[in-house]
């Protein structure tokens, strides 16, 4: 047996030809035989099936469209290729399945004029969320009973203490590598001993903070934005809406009070574990005793440095839990949305911290604590 | 070619002999047996936890029983490698509950999915085309085509479902609750969509529900899920007469006698 589908024009005449099928008419061998009806041309005034062996709605479609398009009556089908042939001729479809695309010229403007529209959307959006926090907290304090103490213990759990071990070893190593590298420059001067101001004050003042941010950001505003964003996809915050239970209270308040205080801690022990792996290398690398850099870093290092990376921090926990929960809330739609806003908030909280921090600098700087 | 390759075409669709499924140390079924004639509409109903879903999952080779053979279109699909696997998967359709579209893909670009996965020779616009023709014959309008699966409707959402099952003009069709929250008129335009579908195209049907308008309009014949086995399968007067504490609730509570009624006047008036 022939495997596929044949097909065979006979001239009847004036009127158009006959065209025989036979074979098998399914999707599987189909595809030369629609190509070719395609490219038929003349008029045909029959098609006949009835040497067709097996039929799906696929080779029906083709059949019928062919009919339609060249106005020819279809004889000799069976029962249940006429049966197919009744469902496919009720329905008249024809266009593109794919969305439609309008051509590089216009479509560069309009995306253009669409991120400038939705840049103004996102500022409303930001001043509009950060507005029923301040709504929420005020709530929450005229009813202190309301406040989510659980979800605020779990929070800080999740943002603070499972994030020790991982900002620990990144701080650590950044002590070393500071202290190595600042002492093979400041040798040159013969002023090694200086690297003990060099670690105190960089890790208290920058570094420990803004690596702490970047870490948190990266491991705990992601987690918001995600697990927020799917609560949206789920109905979930739609179902706390009906119940009349606020997710700006539930949801947004512990994170962002969990981030920002956890933040201060953080920062801190950022700081703290750098100073440890400077000593490290202070006791192996340049002779000075562990402990003799831990009391020189009191001696060197002004009180103010601290003050600087502990304001600093909970402004940053602040912002990076108000990106990761603001984009959250701005999914909707499909689960592609989620990882674009979690991608979003990641990087733009990031980009926000950097930029305040350059702010910062300038403004300790010129009130007299440099 | 399809009809070449299983000579045997009349040996049952689906045969599941001695399942066993285990989450953890519950077991949710224990040697359960089941078997699905070819061009059969079978309905699946059991109370909910009962594994009627898991069922499904099993012998669609979503989940490793723990024991048991399971064979479809005359292919054990316990043990044998993934290539095999793959020809049987291009011979069924299954629309899952929540209709499970791609939520970043349009309607009709879900339904061209299997058809680029196992036709890749296909030119896209007839491959459009047939995803098209294939929408509408779930009875949805044109315009549903290009619309993303989150600006449909629950019904709708079923029916692109149902149209992506069908994409590759299947054998066997699984469906899972396809009527649950859909609104009496279009439930019963499904019911009347799937009947028309396995007489147009000769399916059979695997179906879980628990709504028993479907079950009395278009199952030929029903299977009962209980204490960890089919119970029974039978037709629906069959099943009434085994006498079944569980089966004569179900079927002669105040929700079985009216859709018996239903149907009563139905094939009255017809």
């Amino acid at each position: 047996m022939q495997s596929g589908a044949q097909h065979l024009l006979e001239d009847g005449g004036a009127d158009g030809g006959r065209l025989v099928l036979s074979g098998e008419l399914t999707l599987p061998v189909i595809a030369p035989l629609e190509r070719d009806l395609k490219a038929l041309a003349g008029p045909v005034a029959s098609v006949d099936l009835a040497g067709v062996e097996e039929i799906d709605t696929v080779g029906a479609w083709v059949v019928c469209r062919f009919a339609r398009e060249h106005n020819s009556e279809i004889t000799g089908a069976s029962p249940a290729a006429q049966r197919l042939l009744a469902a496919m001729h009720e329905i008249d479809a024809g266009g593109d399945t794919h969305p439609h695309r309008l051509p590089v010229w216009e479509r560069v403007p309009t995306k253009l004029g669409e991120h400038v529209f939705n840049a103004r959307g996102g500022v409303y959006g930001v001043v509009g969320f950060f507005g029923q926090i301040i709504l929420g907290a005020g709530s929450l304090l005229r009813h202190p009973s309301r406040f989510p103490l659980k979800a605020l213990v779990h929070q800080m759990e999740l943002v603070g203490v499972s994030a020790l071990p991982i900002i620990g070893l990144m701080s650590f190593l950044i002590g070393i590598v500071i202290a190595q590298q600042g002492s093979v420059q400041l040798e040159q001067f013969g002023a090694e001993a200086l690297t003990v101001n060099l670690v105190g004050r960089i890790t208290l003042r920058e570094l420990g903070v803004l690596m702490t941010a970047i870490m948190v950001a990266g491991r705990s505003g992601s987690a918001f934005a995600a697990q927020i964003g799917t609560m949206k996809l789920t109905e979930e915050i739609d179902a706390m809406r009906t119940i009349g239970i606020s997710p700006i209270e539930v949801l947004v308040i512990p994170r962002i009070l969990a981030a920002t205080f956890m933040m201060i801690l953080l920062g801190f022990y950022a700081a703290m574990m750098a100073i440890i792996g400077g000593a490290v290398v202070g006791q192996f690398a340049l002779g000075i005793p562990f402990f003799t850099f831990l009391v020189r870093i009191q001696e060197v290092v002004p009180v103010h440095d601290l003050w600087v990376g502990l304001i600093k921090a909970p402004v940053f926990g602040l912002i990076v839990a108000l990106a990761g929960c603001f984009h959250g809330m701005q999914v909707h739609g499909n689960s592609e949305e989620v990882g674009r806003r979690t991608t979003m908030a990641v990087v733009s909280a990031i980009f926000a911290v950097i930029v305040l921090d350059a702010f910062f600098a300038v403004f300790f700087t010129e009130i007299g604590w440099g | 070619m399809r009809m070449n390759e299983h000579p045997d075409d009349n040996s049952p669709a689906i045969v599941v002999e001695g399942l066993v499924n285990k989450f953890g140390d519950f077991a949710v079924h224990e040697g359960l047996d089941l078997i699905v004639r070819r061009g059969e509409i079978l309905g699946v109903v059991g109370g909910s936890g009962t594994g009627k879903s898991v069922l499904m999952r099993s012998i669609i080779g979503l989940q490793q029983p723990e024991a048991g053979r399971i064979t479809v279109l005359g292919r054990n699909l316990c043990g044998e490698d993934a290539e095999t696997d793959l020809v049987v998967r291009e011979r069924w359709g299954v629309l899952f509950q929540g209709g499970a579209l791609f939520s970043t893909l349009t309607v009709g670009e879900n339904v061209e999915v299997p058809l680029k996965q196992f036709y890749p020779e296909l030119d896209s616009d007839f491959r459009a085309e047939i995803a098209r023709y294939k929408v509408m014959l779930t009875g949805l309008p044109e315009s549903a085509v290009q619309k993303y699966p989150n600006e449909l409707s629950g019904g709708m959402k079923k029916r692109a479902g149902l149209a992506r099952a069908l994409a590759l003009d299947p054998e066997l069709l699984f469906l899972d609750e396809p009527t649950a929250g859909l609104d009496p008129i279009g439930a019963a335009k499904f019911d009347r969509l799937t009947r028309e579908l396995k007489e147009t195209l000769g399916l059979t049907v695997f179906l879980i529900t628990h709504d028993l308008d479907t079950l009395y309009e278009i199952c030929d014949r029903v299977a009962v899920i209980a204490e960890k086995k089919i119970i029974a399968v039978g037709t629906i007067p069959e099943l009434v007469a085994t006498g079944h504490p569980w089966i004569e609730e179900y079927f002669n509570g105040p929700r079985g006698r009216s859709a018996h009624a239903a149907q009563a006047r139905e094939g009255g008036t017809a």
